[in-house]
């Protein structure tokens, strides 16, 4: 995977300070909330749309339209923390979008939670952890 | 039956593989990128790219609209082992010992989720 290449809209800008690494992280971590968030309306929205295959009802769909802005959301702010910190420093710390969509999902639509689910859960996001960290480190 | 269908597993599995696509075309593109915006709205790779991930959500969503997202959501991190497979394929790009450690991980991760939901 390539390191953070630069954004291509903002090609002048004056001098800013960047970004220290504590500021970077919170800002991914708050990018994971809003993340999660996101996916628990477009889920809201998908159920909302019964039996419709329409891509239409879809892209008409509020709820559904508000998850994918808040998706937007978390994406630009992500490329905005990349601009001063390394990916594999900020890119495993997205993988706790699964754990918050995980305990929303039981909490407010009251799925189930097991030991075979967890062991699934945290093998992923070590997996994406591992994948993301840079072995020259 | 079982908490989540296996044809929602099936929407979302797909759309991780569509939507990884869409990260090769974005990929393309932006090892073409000139810094003026009628180039880069020209740059018709960008836009397949941006096009395939709008068109893998649309599986996506009619994956979820039945199913558990708890198992759902986290499937979509089978697009990483996408990633780095069209990665070695089409960019020569390395597979180290994390990337290859993590995407098993991942994969054992799912099969996990699958099993875990009733």
């Amino acid at each position: 995977m390539s390191a953070a290449t630069p954004t291509t809209t903002e090609g002048t800008q004056p001098a800013r300070k960047p970004l220290s690494r504590r500021q970077a992280v919170a800002i991914v971590f708050f990018c994971t909330l809003l993340g999660a968030a996101g996916q628990i309306m477009i889920k809201i929205g998908a159920v909302s749309l019964g039996r419709s295959t329409s891509p239409l009802a879809m892209v008409t769909n509020p709820t559904l339209f508000t998850g994918y802005v808040l998706y937007g959301l978390m994406t630009a702010l992500f490329v905005v923390a990349l601009r001063d910190e390394e990916l594999s420093i900020l890119f495993p710390i997205i993988a706790l979008t699964y754990v918050w969509v995980t305990a929303l999902s039981v909490m407010l639509f009251g799925e189930s939670f097991n030991v075979v689910k967890a062991i699934g859960l945290s093998t992923i996001v070590i997996g994406v952890g591992v994948l993301g960290r840079d072995p020259k480190k | 039956m079982s908490a989540t269908p296996v044809s929602s597993m099936a929407l979302v599995l797909g759309a991780s593989f569509v939507g990884s696509f869409g990260a090769v075309f974005l990929k393309s593109g932006a090892g073409r990128l000139h810094f003026s915006l009628r180039r880069l709205v020209l740059n018709y790779r960008l836009a397949v790219g941006v096009g395939l991930f709008l068109f893998s959500s649309y599986f996506f969503v009619l994956g979820v609209r039945q199913g558990e997202l708890s198992v759902l959501y986290p499937m979509v991190s089978l697009s990483y082992v996408w990633t780095l497979l069209w990665s070695r394929l089409f960019f020569r790009e390395p597979v180290t010992r994390n990337k290859f450690l993590g995407l098993l991980l991942i994969l054992i991760g799912i099969a996990f989720l699958g099993l875990g939901t009733r």
